[in-house]
């Protein structure tokens, strides 16, 4: 049996219109092979999660470019939890500083990209964390 | 030097062993390794460039550029509560800065309240939070409006947050007369770049319009526009790209105040426009020549405009944010330096250089205050602002100047097939082109055909290089909501809901909508209250989201 794709929710959650790096993180992951579901903007948490459950996501990445990077990390951890997605991970990229990338560690939120991180190092992150759909 | 001399240069050029390397500009352009008096062959100087001030003003809008006035020095800024930020532009004022520049945070962008629910943890975060003329009143607490010229970024809201700026003036007594400065207002590039608005594009060109003739007969000293390129190529288009969408834009603005029986005499004046200095120098310097000549020539032969005044393209530039690094961020004050100088030499009015952390967060107070200094090095050291237009004649800028026009008007032809700017946006044209451009840019640093210092070369392994961040407390958002919401119960609700109606009725009907957005200012009602009032009669405006 082939090995089910990767799938990927990619979203850009509140008030922010930036979408260079969720458009060009989305490509490259296309062009890896993986499966792509890019959600748009001005997406709630809850909207998230929701397409996250609808689609069986492997991933979830939320781009943040406003400075809310904590409020919608955390909220979007608990809806997944809640939700029966604790598996799945988390990542995403933005404007965030090395405090904060601490402090989302203790959220489950392992890693995070910003500005100048290679297209191919966000890739074999993902690919490696994914979670893997049972065969 | 003749063609045989060339010939025989280009023969040992080729013997002489060249470094791996690409010899593209940053857009992806080919560039020759020489130019000479044959690669401008068919240009004729009379025509193509004239002399400072004068028609088609590629050499620069005035006669005597920096000799008569430098460029303004202006920081973007804004954060936090009102208060915070009327702290920081005492702070600017008092370092030398010579012009405000107001950054708002993305609920006040969208237009929403601070307590609405997609303003949660944003409140502050990238700009200064405002919801009602109070703020207003807070943010300019101090500070001679009528003395110094004010830059507001809002675009989707704009016309109703001017409105609270003039209810604020009126309130301390200043004329309006008085007041300089420029609105943003451009909601076309929000569309194709930055992606906040509100309503679909008509109702919003439509308060373009009202606040343009508004403006006209109140406010003459204002720009009631800046149209803009520097998001379009933070979004990742190339130099060509946001020459050739910037100026479409301005092309439309155009067309639809011509439409609406305005005299372009009366508004053109006061077009002002705002493009991104990137990293490739020279492209940039040709890039902002090449505008000022392309408009001129547009307003002058197509739009028939009489008064040279509607000819020039004066414009503000800002370093570009995209190639700041998160790496080795003190290096990002010599990339902010070059990027400024291509600002200077390209003939800007004003300028915004870059902190060094605006990859990592909102710049420090120190941060700031380098980056203002690179532009005083730049207006009072390096002697670059005695000279008009340095680079007008070299063989290359020229060049590039000519290639630049070219690649604009290829576009323009491309965007009028499709049916114009506004059907072009809602075909997705813009943003494909763009998306496309960024995708590209990425895999070439991906692949090391282009570099980025400290990214993807000369990396400095396993360094935490620390400097100190700006860091936005949680509790301005609480404070900001207290505000809003103790605001909200002191003022006359009654007389709120009468003005909010008086404007939907407006905005149902034809008439002008500033009168109205004015007295909602006035009676103190909010940001997120005009929105739904006019959202009402207007529509929400929604993008299928694609890569």
């Amino acid at each position: 049996m082939a090995e089910r794709k990767i799938k990927v929710i990619i979203a850009k959650p509140g008030l922010d219109g930036h979408d260079r790096g969720a458009k060009v993180i989305a490509r490259a992951l296309v062009e890896a092979g993986m499966e792509v579901v890019y959600l748009g903007l001005q997406q709630t948490p809850e909207a998230i999660v929701r397409a996250a459950v609808e689609e069986d996501a492997d991933v979830v990445g939320l781009s943040i470019l406003s400075g809310a990077h904590m409020a919608n990390f955390r909220k979007v951890r608990e809806l997944m939890e809640a939700a029966g997605l604790g598996d799945r991970l988390l990542t995403g990229g933005g404007i965030i500083p090395t405090k904060d990338q601490d402090k989302l560690k203790g959220l489950g939120v392992e890693k995070v990209f910003g500005p100048g991180d290679d297209l191919q190092e966000i890739v074999e992150y993902i690919r490696r964390n994914a979670r893997r759909a049972a065969a | 030097m003749s063609k045989t001399s060339n010939a025989a240069w280009k023969k040992k050029y080729e013997n002489s062993g060249l470094r791996e390397a690409d010899f593209t500009s940053i857009s992806g352009r080919p560039l020759q390794p020489l130019y000479t008096r044959e690669d401008l062959a068919d240009f004729d100087p009379e025509t193509g460039l004239g002399l400072p001030g004068d028609y088609p003003y590629t050499r620069g809008v005035h006669p005597s550029m920096y000799r008569g006035k430098l460029w303004t020095m202006r920081q973007f800024a804004g954060m936090g509560t009102p208060d915070q930020t009327n702290e920081r532009y005492r702070f600017l004022l008092e370092k030398g800065q010579t012009g405000l520049s107001v950054a708002f945070d993305n609920p006040t962008l969208y237009g929403c309240d601070s307590d609405h629910a997609l303003a949660a943890g944003e409140v502050g975060k990238t700009g200064v939070a405002v919801d009602t003329l109070a703020d207003m009143e807070r943010l300019f607490a101090g500070i001679p409006l009528d003395r110094v010229s004010t830059s507001m970024t809002i675009n989707a809201p704009a016309a109703w947050i001017f409105a609270m700026f003039l209810a604020n003036a009126e309130k301390r007594g200043i004329p309006f007369a008085t007041l300089r400065g420029t609105l943003q207002n451009d909601i076309l590039k929000e569309y194709i770049a930055q992606k906040e608005w509100i309503f679909p594009p008509e109702p919003h060109l439509r308060l373009i319009t009202d606040l343009m003739a508004f403006c006209a007969a109140e406010v003459p000293q204002w720009n009631t526009i800046s149209i803009s390129g520097y998001h379009i190529r933070e979004a990742g288009s190339t130099a060509g790209q946001e020459l050739a969408f910037t100026l479409a834009d301005g092309f439309c603005y155009v067309e639809h105040a011509l439409a609406a029986g305005l005299d372009i005499e009366d508004f053109a004046p006061r077009l002002s426009f705002f493009f991104n200095s990137h990293l490739d120098f020279f492209e940039e310097i040709a890039k902002m020549r090449a505008a000022r000549r392309i408009w001129a020539r547009a307003m002058r032969e197509k739009y028939k405009a009489k008064n040279p005044r509607s000819w020039l393209c004066r414009f503000h530039v800002q370093t570009a944010g995209c190639s700041l690094t998160a790496q080795q961020p003190e290096i990002n004050i010599v990339r902010t330096a070059l990027e400024a100088l291509a600002g200077v030499l390209g003939g800007c009015q004003s300028l915004h250089t870059n902190s060094m952390d605006e990859a990592l967060a909102l710049p420090s107070e120190k941060a700031v205050e380098i980056a203002l200094r690179t532009q005083q090095i730049i207006a009072f050291e390096s002697g670059v602002a005695s000279v008009i237009d340095p680079l007008g004649g070299s063989y290359y800028v020229e060049k590039l100047t000519n290639g630049l026009e070219e690649e604009a008007e290829r576009y323009f032809r491309k965007i009028d097939e499709l049916g114009g700017v506004v059907k072009a946006i809602e075909l997705g044209f813009f943003q494909r082109e763009i998306t496309r451009a960024a995708y590209e840019y990425q895999m070439a640093l991906s692949r090391k055909k282009k570099f980025h210092v400290g990214v993807n070369d000369f990396v400095n392994s396993g360094q935490t290089l620390e400097i100190p961040l700006l860091e936005i407390d949680e509790a301005v958002e609480r404070d900001q909501v207290a505000f809003l919401q103790r605001t909200r119960s002191e003022r006359d609700n009654g007389a709120v809901r009468e003005a909010l109606e008086a404007l939907k009725q407006a905005a149902a009907g034809g008439r002008n909508l500033m009168p109205p957005l004015l007295e909602c200012a006035r009676r103190y009602a909010t940001l997120g209250e005009t929105s739904a009032a006019l959202t009402a009669v207007f529509g929400e405006y929604r993008e299928q989201p694609f890569y």
